[in-house]
């Protein structure tokens, strides 16, 4: 059910997508207002939701710290995993970005034995996870980045990097791009393992599911595009140059499946600020890694702070009084 | 509760998925895994509302009528004042890297114990109840709406949680079930549903200082009962110095440690440190806690408690503050306490007068950990130590959760073991240090009547000691938390006996040799020690 309604979604999306290209009268929707109006939501999505982060204060340095602190000068201390300067600190968070520190430390607890032996709790490495979102990650950017391919003209030069290196692998004439290989790959790999991991199915939901549809659906169609049915490349390009440029032009001649692949592509875009996908803007915010771990070295300041009722020494002598005095402990005031 | 109430040992806990969709709040309030509700009288005397005489296991919880109205405003307030609550809402992608990484889900197998289920539990909600789409699309955007059903599952599995933060080591995005747990018990606070076992050591902490209710002339008493043990062990007798205005330092600890073993013998380790250095300190009675169950309750409570500890320093005229061995004591001292109550301008930066030692990483808190200050006496040649009286012990060291994960109190206390006893060993990786895991029952949860849980919750934790007990012959597990002292001789008992518990500095107050002292034929526990071993 989780699991199913997500992909109808997608599935109809694609139908609208694939009916409204042959349709003149909408075909607006999906070639120009969709596109536009991704663009804006995702900007605007994005820079509202960390304004909305933004707006409520850190009142606690509530780091986690994965290591040494910072003490005694003969004790090395962890400077990535307990940052105690602005640098660690900037360091902790460009590993966790760029390379995923945290879930590369992933284990799985796995019960071994049990037969006449009672049974044990053993600890396996598991960088199944990590493997996978790096592989993903990274080739959409690659994937992200080669499409500025269709948007700028000229192309400008790191692209020709970029393609150069991606399709190292040439499939007869054409030029094959592994990251199109990989991020498909590693989204079924993110998909399957919901799917077939038990505890994984249980704790999924729908808006789980959505975004790895959403992305299959992309990564099928546009390589259709490229591998199989072969488009017209030049018809794609002026379309979103002109796109660029603000100045639409009607996607005619470029067949359904190229407004499918747009259409699927604004959604991802559109949805992205408001759902789950926000966790790339929400990292560098995160208030257990974004702070030095040295908690006692530098005042924090909690601007909603309060004054509260407490138990005053003075309260606490008056009601103890008689007591101290005869166990002999100091007095601030002999009679109250 | 009794034996048969707690789990089958030795068990593989298998993965129960039931209900198969968690979205179904159906809780069944099985016995041995939940607490009991705290007393009106203790919820009166710390002024927290709704006190009342209920039980989690009935039907009706005795809500205010207007209960629902007064979660989602209390919610609403916190999503205003901690930026952390609203990432730890929204960025979740449950990837699912926490999920076994949590002691009580590893142990109970039960899957709303995985952190990002406990976490989803509040997220439904507030999906369901202040997001559009969740109002909107309901379960199929996660969302659901809060019911009395969902308010017995917050109770039920935030108090299956001990705060212990291993689950934000492992994810990506440092989302932090700790935080989650704590705020929502704030918001289960504002309907006065609570449980004694944090409640009432809280209103004791408020009223008398400390959180066992210890008066001030009983305080004395039981610090003269250990001088006087300690002097029969040693022929020194130790100063007491209690609330006395011109120390140098106030000194601060659990007040675990003031009453039941093995905790009396850290205290008794603390004593002998600190007389033998020489260190112009005072004890107080009124700032007679270091421990906080305000942690475990609210940030305001928490602030209250924690309160006197700096109106102590103040009004006695100290220099700086000496805190003992506690874990949750140093999340609070360590991550909350100079912002809550500080600035700490009256206080001086801690510099140790014996050594010269400027403590840089505690100069703006102005407190330092007992282990920072032992290990620099150490380092410094300061302690004349003679391990070998430790040397029928086989140690290994547990890191509690706190200055582990809150913290990063990691070297310290390992330079002292392996300054104290010859024999020490590590338990496996993936337990200790940041990766530490939880003795089970910290949070509150360290009462009697969720003994199963606390078994189950210490698996974990248990393992690995069999697992350096088969290998090394271990026999102690040494720790630098009150609550561990309290509940982990339980935990080896039942799984693995003949393992001891100790506070670290029991070790250093056997270890240590006072100037002028006879020689010891028995340590801190009145166990003689088999000759030749000074």
């Amino acid at each position: 059910m989780k699991a199913v309604v997500p992909l109808l979604a997608v599935l109809a999306l694609t139908f609208a997508a694939w009916l409204g290209a042959g349709w003149d009268r909408v075909e607006p929707l999906f070639g120009v207002i969709l596109p536009y109006g991704a663009v804006v939501a995702f900007l605007g999505g994005i820079t509202w939701r960390v304004l909305f982060w933004a707006r409520s204060p850190v009142p606690f340095n509530i780091t986690t710290t994965c290591g040494q602190q910072y003490s005694l000068p003969w004790i090395r201390s962890s400077r990535l995993g307990n940052p105690h300067t602005r640098w660690g600190v900037a360091g902790r968070l460009m590993l966790e970005t760029l390379l995923f520190r945290s879930l590369l430390h992933n284990v799985k607890h796995e019960w071994v034995g049990g037969e006449g032996d009672a049974p044990r709790l053993v600890y396996k490495a598991s960088p199944g996870l990590w493997i996978g979102a790096l592989v993903f990650h990274y080739s959409l950017l690659v994937v992200f980045l080669r499409h500025a391919r269709f948007f700028l003209d000229p192309a400008p030069r790191w692209l020709y990097g970029i393609e150069e290196v991606d399709s190292y692998f040439r499939v007869g004439s054409v030029a094959f791009f592994l990251t199109g290989l990989m991020l498909t790959s590693a989204v079924l790999y993110l998909l399957l393992r919901r799917l077939c991991t038990p505890w994984l199915r249980y704790l999924s939901l729908p808006a789980d599911f959505f975004p790895l549809y959403l992305l299959l659906g992309i990564a099928l169609t546009g390589g259709l595009m490229r591998y199989s049915l072969r488009i017209d490349i030049q018809a794609v390009k002026n379309f979103c140059v002109n796109l660029a440029r603000l100045h639409p032009a009607a996607a005619s001649g470029m067949g359904p499946l190229f407004h499918v692949h747009l259409t699927l592509v604004s959604v991802l875009f559109a949805y992205l600020p408001f759902s789950k996908l926000v966790h790339m803007a929400s990292l560098p915010l995160s208030p257990t890694r974004n702070m030095p771990g040295a908690g006692r070295m530098a005042h924090h300041e909690n601007p909603w702070n309060y004054p509260v009722n407490v138990h005053t020494y003075e309260e606490y002598e008056n009601e103890y009084r008689g007591k101290m005095k005869a166990a002999g402990i100091p007095l601030d005031r002999e009679a109250p | 509760m009794t034996e048969s109430s707690k789990p089958e040992k030795p068990a593989k806990v298998p993965f129960d998925p039931r209900p198969r969709d968690w979205l179904e709040a159906n809780t069944k309030f099985a016995p041995g895994r939940w607490s009991y509700s705290a007393k009106p009288k203790a919820l009166q005397t710390l002024g927290f509302p709704n006190p009342r005489e209920w039980s989690p296991d009935q039907e009706d919880w005795k809500l205010p009528a207007n209960w629902k109205e007064i979660i989602l405003q209390g919610l609403r307030e916190r999503l205003d004042r901690y930026r952390s609550l609203k990432i730890f809402m929204d960025a979740c992608v449950r990837c699912g890297a926490c999920a076994d990484k949590c002691h009580f889900f590893i142990g109970t197998g039960d899957p709303k114990n995985m952190p990002v289920v406990r976490a989803e539990l509040l997220r439904s909600v507030y999906r369901g109840e202040m997001t559009r789409s969740g109002r909107l699309l309901g379960r199929l955007a996660g969302g659901r709406r809060l019911t009395p059903e969902v308010l017995k599952e917050w109770f039920y599995y935030f108090y299956q949680c001990t705060e212990c933060r291993r689950c934000s080591v492992f994810c990506p995005f440092g989302i932090d079930q700790a935080e989650i747990t704590m705020l929502g018990r704030e918001l289960l606070n504002l309907l006065g549903l609570n449980i004694n076992w944090v409640m009432d050591p809280a209103a004791k902490c408020l009223m008398t200082g400390n959180h066992l209710g210890i008066t001030p002339h009983a305080f004395k008493d039981n610090l003269e009962f250990f001088a006087d043990t300690i002097e029969e062990i040693t022929s020194v007798r130790v100063d007491l110095p209690i609330n006395k205005k011109g120390a140098d330092v106030l000194f601060v600890a659990p007040s675990g440690d003031l009453l039941a073993e093995p905790g009396i013998f850290t205290l008794m380790g603390y004593l002998l440190v600190l007389h033998q250095s020489g260190l112009n300190y005072t004890w107080s009675t009124y700032a007679s806690e270091g421990g906080n169950f305000g942690l475990f309750a609210s940030h305001e409570l928490m602030k209250r408690l924690n309160a006197k500890i700096y109106a102590e320093a103040r009004r006695l005229g100290v220099k700086w503050i000496l805190g003992g061995e506690c874990g949750h004591m140093w999340r609070v001292a360590h991550q909350y306490m100079e912002t809550m109550n500080g600035p700490a301008d009256f206080l001086e930066e801690p510099v140790s007068p014996i050594t010269g030692t400027r403590f840089a990483n505690a100069r703006s808190t102005r407190m330092v950990h007992i282990a920072e200050f032992t290990a620099d006496l150490i380092h410094h040649g300061k302690l004349r130590l003679a391990p070998g009286r430790n040397d029928h012990y086989r140690v290994t060291f547990h890191d509690s959760c706190n200055p582990a994960r809150s913290m990063g109190l990691l070297e310290e206390p390992r330079y002292i073991l392996k300054s104290v006893c010859r024999h020490f060993y590590e338990m496996p990786a993936e337990t200790i240090r940041e990766r530490t895991f939880c003795c089970g029952c910290g949070a509150g949860l360290g009462n009697e009547e969720c003994m199963e849980l606390r078994m189950r919750g210490g698996i974990p934790r248990a393992q690995a000691v069999r697992c350096v007990r088969e290998k090394h012959g271990v026999n102690l597990l040494s720790c630098i938390c009150a609550i561990d002292r309290a509940v982990l001789p339980t935990l080896m008992e039942y799984w693995v006996p003949e393992v001891g518990v100790a506070g670290l500095h029991e070790l250093v107050g056997n270890a240590l040799v006072l100037d002028g002292e006879k020689e010891r034929t028995a340590n801190l526990r009145g166990e003689p020690l088999s000759g030749g071993e000074a």
